[in-house]
């Protein structure tokens, strides 16, 4: 078991990948690729050699599909919506739905249709896909092992693309709310009239390149911290979570046990916040202080 | 931690997600949310009118009541009053009834007692021609003296 270990940990954290392989190329299997062709990977290295021309399956599909669990829930409940004496999935979401209204009420004070109904995709979103951490970690990825796929990494907000993809549509957002609220100029002018400001005009000229490298790292690592922040709370706990399945049988409840419980907190958090600072950057690019 | 595609697939499947959420989610949620606190409103608003009304009509009925008593306090008067003078009325009634009962009782005597006196003139009359007969110890013709008879009677 010992010498396994690590071998039990990097499979646990390879990502089920289809991806495209250049022509030539020597599988792990030994055949070699007479032509160029998209392909599940047999092993990390080929998954790895497939650079950005790759899906990671798994974690696509668990997210679109709890996505939709989402959508689908929601939707029930927002087609059999009464202004009457609301039953016990339209309580559920009505809660939901008020909870993240207040949030967004709190913080943002624009008017924009688009923030409400982004910020309840993205709490109730995430937080499904972080749940799967819950879910114990030999489980799905043993049932679909059974099913012949090698790899399965059940929860996707361990996946680093996962969460930047969702932090940089956070970040188009804000780009194209800031353009669409200050204009051009007016973004560019916050860019680089701030925080340094004279009423020198040649000082002024001076110090934009200085603006420009502050402002412009701060607007950079919105969507970064955004991303890499969910990612490493997410994928912390479950490398714990495989960690504490390594132990003797009779040991790990002791320890999961615990920690499953912290991480309810965790995942419920870490949905959380991605939320509010979505919003937080959302009302920054509505307005118009500088 | 490879990046590759599956980062732009996310972002898509992010897009679909939230304009769906847009469209067919927060819009039925948020109007029946609102509806609802529409409907409570308004349902305060009817409770606070319907207990302004109860009371209003209660000082209504309540001062109902009081005319009520009171007319039924002046109609129990008039007819008192109105009995009082029937009582009156009719004790007078009676009390003419009776006095013109004993004037006709006494009409009646009277009359009786003149019959009666007249029959006693007559019959006096008779006697005493019968005892001037006796004395006369001549039988008095009685068509030959009325005239004299009678005389005789109404000085009686």
């Amino acid at each position: 078991m010992a010498g396994s270990a690590s071998e039990y940990i990097q499979h646990h954290l390879q990502n089920l990948t289809y991806g495209k392989l250049p022509a030539g190329y020597e599988r792990a299997d030994g055949t070699v690729l007479q032509e160029t062709q998209w392909t599940l990977a047999q092993n990390a290295a080929e998954a790895s050699d497939m650079g950005f021309m790759a899906l990671h399956i798994d974690s696509l599909g668990w997210s679109v599909a709890l996505g939709a669990l989402f959508l689908f829930i929601f939707r029930l409940a927002a087609k059999r919506a009464t202004s009457d004496k609301p039953g016990g999935l339209q309580n559920f979401v009505e809660v939901m739905v008020e909870f993240v209204d207040n949030s967004v009420k709190e913080t943002f004070h624009g008017k924009n249709k688009v923030i409400a109904p982004l910020s309840l995709t993205i709490f109730c979103w995430i937080f499904l896909m972080n749940l799967m951490d819950l879910v114990p970690v030999d489980f799905l990825p043993q049932l679909f092992h059974l099913m012949g796929l090698e790899y399965m990494k059940v929860v996707p907000t361990t996946d680093v693309n996962v969460t930047l993809g969702m932090s940089l549509s956070v970040f188009a957002l804000i780009i194209y709310y800031s353009l669409k609220v200050k204009g051009v100029g007016g973004f560019l002018g916050e860019l680089t009239l701030h925080p340094f400001s004279s009423d020198n005009m040649f000082l002024k000229i001076l110090l934009v390149p200085v603006n420009l490298l502050l402002e412009g790292v701060s607007l950079i690592a919105k969507p970064i911290s955004l991303a890499l922040r969910l990612f490493g709370n997410l994928y912390a706990g479950e490398l714990i979570f495989i960690l504490i399945a390594l132990l003797p049988l009779w040991a790990q409840w002791t320890l999961s046990v615990p920690w499953a419980i912290f991480h309810i907190l965790v995942i419920t958090l870490q949905a959380f916040i991605f939320m509010m600072l979505t919003i937080v950057y959302l009302s920054m690019a509505h307005e118009d202080s500088h | 931690m490879n990046i590759n595609l599956t980062m732009i697939g996310q972002a898509i499947a992010f897009f679909i997600f939230v304009v769906f959420c847009m469209k067919y989610v927060w819009p039925p949620i948020m109007a029946a949310l609102q509806e609802r606190q529409k409907k409570i409103a308004d349902g305060l608003a009817a409770s606070d009118r319907a207990a302004r009304d109860l009371e209003l009509a209660q000082e209504k009925s309540a001062q109902e009541l009081r005319e009520a008593k009171q007319q039924a306090a002046a109609l129990i008067e008039q007819a008192n009053k109105r009995a009082a003078q029937i009582v009156e009325a009719s004790k007078d009634d009676a009390r003419k009834e009776g006095q013109k009962l004993i004037e006709q009782a006494k009409a009646e005597i009277e009359q009786e007692r003149n019959q009666a006196r007249d029959a006693l003139r007559a019959e006096i009359a008779a006697i005493a021609v019968a005892g001037a007969e006796k004395i006369l110890e001549t039988s008095v013709d009685a068509s030959k003296h009325n005239e004299m008879l009678e005389k005789l009677a109404a000085e009686l």
